[in-house]
């Protein structure tokens, strides 16, 4: 793991290279470091540190949808990052509003985010611009609404039955 | 015939349209080509559904085939059919009680989840975990390996023909099972690992059964390898099909024996020891070429060195207490109850509001038997976690089916979800 220096030099390399803008803000957390970045900013700087940082990490293992409600901007998108060569973790991080909820897609970079950036837009109805097959993974593909969603209630949802299969709304769309 | 086959590309054409080129019209005229295309009619694709339920897909998984001939042109996993919606049950549950949600998403390594969640929680607590419990719980956890590499042994060699395979390895695993039972009162989904240490000590009686099984085992894996590793069919089956490159493998992200057995001898358990892992000596066994059957034979000599480890464990097992003594995270020992009033609240609060785990979020990778499990927690504050996620390895895992199968026979493409492993439970959650 970078320790907390080793992160603010990462901050620091992505700022100098992408931008100031780029990275929002930076957390360490029990041994876990967590790179903040914009929105609009998570492929430019995940390519920078898979392929030119001075350490880079060229792996994604995995990729976490959360919402952090009733803070603002409420969902996250949590990218981990590995370097088998250093055993080394890096977290990248990114927070979108309810209302544009917009990232872009990194499967081009990490073909393995294609079914998690898919499980991630199911559960939480993050978009990801440039998903090759942007469509919903484990909930039915004609299901309303994002699961995962703090917002969402538990159960209170009809089950589907021979007999009251005609009066369950939409079960014929 | 719908149009969907005139398109000069079939493999173009999304899923779902696919789905519908099957057909039972009769065609005008036989053997002519289809218009816009090289194809005749006899060497048009063909889309076939192979389950949710087929007993060679372990579990509900769907694959969306397309064939020319015998030869997978193309493969769409379709999964979902067993989600349950754990997560969003776990937000719903105090962190304690979380721990039986968690075990039956990959249903057959649930000392893994269990395990992968409370070292999260205890991440997020600061808590330290006394050593006997390190040692009770890696003593589990390999137990818990071999009786998942042991149920995979069994149902792969089932679906490559070899029936008597399955009764022998469920009468291992039933052994490792008699263990589970004795030291936790569970077969499956055992609720043994608990934040802070494990639920209970070993029982008496319990290490003489334990060794007794380590000194069966491994004459019963000799057997096993001799009765598939020198069958001409299996042979013929494994080796040299569905190969995919390491580098192909680590930017689909899988890990665990398939990464193995094309030599990256990438294991947690040695790169990033947790628990109590780096006291023990043990190999990662790793293959050469990356096809099934290296992953074959990767799996079942990690089943020797995970007894090796339970051994070591076993021999080296320090005293000490089996959990925290730290009341408000676990429960005091029952006899304390009748006693003392402090244990009486403690226990009184545990169980009906649970403990309070600070805001954070943390990320546990494990090395499961299907490769890394991760566990990412966020906590609020609260007594109920606000998110649990798990990076399930089945679930990134199956993300290489395509690569395994295209171009390949039908029947490769049972051996390669045989040897790819992936457990619908922990794929859908």
């Amino acid at each position: 793991m970078p320790d907390a220096t080793g992160l603010e030099l990462i901050a620091a390399e992505v700022r100098e290279q992408l931008g100031h803008e780029t990275v929002v803000d930076t957390e360490f957390f029990r041994g876990r470091a967590t790179l903040q970045v914009n929105p609009a900013s998570v492929r430019d700087v995940l390519r920078y540190l898979k392929e030119e940082a001075g350490e880079t990490f060229p792996h994604l293992m995995s990729v976490h949808g959360c919402d952090y409600l009733p803070e603002e901007p409420r969902l996250g998108v949590h990218y981990q990052l590995l370097s088998m060569e250093r055993v080394d973790r890096l977290n990248v991080k990114t927070r979108v509003t309810v209302e544009d909820p917009a990232v872009p897609s990194v499967v081009d970079l990490f073909p393995t985010a294609n079914f998690q950036e898919r499980e991630v837009y199911d559960m939480f109805g993050v978009e990801f611009d440039g998903h090759p097959d942007p469509r919903r993974i484990l909930m039915p593909e004609d299901y309303v609404g994002h699961p995962q969603r703090r917002d969402f209630p538990m159960g209170g949802e009809e089950v589907l039955f021979t007999f009251n299969e005609h009066q369950v709304p939409r079960w014929y769309d | 015939m719908t149009d969907v086959e005139h398109t000069h590309d079939p493999l173009a054409v999304p899923y779902r349209e696919r789905e519908q080129s099957v057909s039972m019209e009769r065609m005008d005229e036989p053997g002519a080509p289809i218009p816009g295309s090289e194809l005749d009619e006899y060497s048009e694709l063909f889309t076939i559904n192979i389950g949710p339920h087929h007993p060679a897909t372990h579990g509900v998984l769907r694959l969306l085939t397309t064939l020319e001939g015998e030869i997978v042109k193309d493969v769409v996993p379709i999964i979902g059919y067993l989600h349950t919606g754990i997560e969003k049950s776990c937000e719903d549950q105090q962190y304690w009680k979380v721990i039986p949600f968690v075990e039956r998403m990959d249903y057959l390594s649930y000392y893994f989840n269990a395990t992968a969640f409370c070292m999260a929680v205890e991440k997020l607590l600061d808590e330290e975990v006394p050593q006997r419990a390190q040692y009770l719980r890696v003593i589990h956890l390999e137990l818990n390996r071999i009786a998942s590499h042991l149920f995979w042994l069994g149902t792969s060699a089932l679906d490559l023909g070899a029936i008597t395979m399955l009764w022998w390895a469920l009468r291992d695993r039933d052994m490792i099972l008699d263990l589970f039972e004795m030291s936790s009162g569970q077969r499956l989904h055992t609720r043994y690992i608990q934040v802070g240490g494990v639920f209970e000590d070993l029982p008496p009686g319990w290490d003489t059964k334990c060794r007794e099984f380590l000194a069966r085992m491994p004459s019963r894996i000799d057997q096993y390898e001799a009765l598939l590793d020198r069958n001409e069919i299996l042979l013929q089956r494994l080796k040299n099909t569905g190969v995919v490159s390491e580098e192909r493998l680590l930017e689909l992200g899988i890990t665990g024996p398939l990464l193995r057995a094309t030599g990256n001898p990438w294991d947690l358990r040695k790169a990033d020891p947790y628990s109590c892992y780096d006291h023990f000596d043990f190999k990662i066994p790793v293959g050469t070429t990356g096809d099934n059957y290296d992953r074959f034979r990767v799996r079942m000599a990690e089943m020797r060195e995970s007894l090796k480890i339970i051994e070591q464990a076993l021999d080296g097992l320090p005293e000490g207490q089996y959990i925290s003594d730290n009341r408000k995270i676990a429960l005091p020992p029952r006899h304390e109850l009748a006693t003392s009033m402090e244990a009486l609240i403690h226990h009184f609060k545990l169980v009906t509001e649970g403990f309070r785990v600070p805001p954070g979020e943390v990320y546990q990778p494990i090395e499961a038997p299907r490769g890394e499990l991760g566990c990412y927690v966020l906590a609020d504050g609260s007594s109920k976690p606000a998110r649990v996620h798990f990076r399930d390895t089945s679930f990134v895992n199956l993300q290489m089916l395509p690569d395994m199968s295209k171009g390949h026979l039908l029947a490769d493409m049972i051996a390669g979800v045989a040897m790819l492993d992936p457990i619908i439970g922990g794929v859908d959650r």
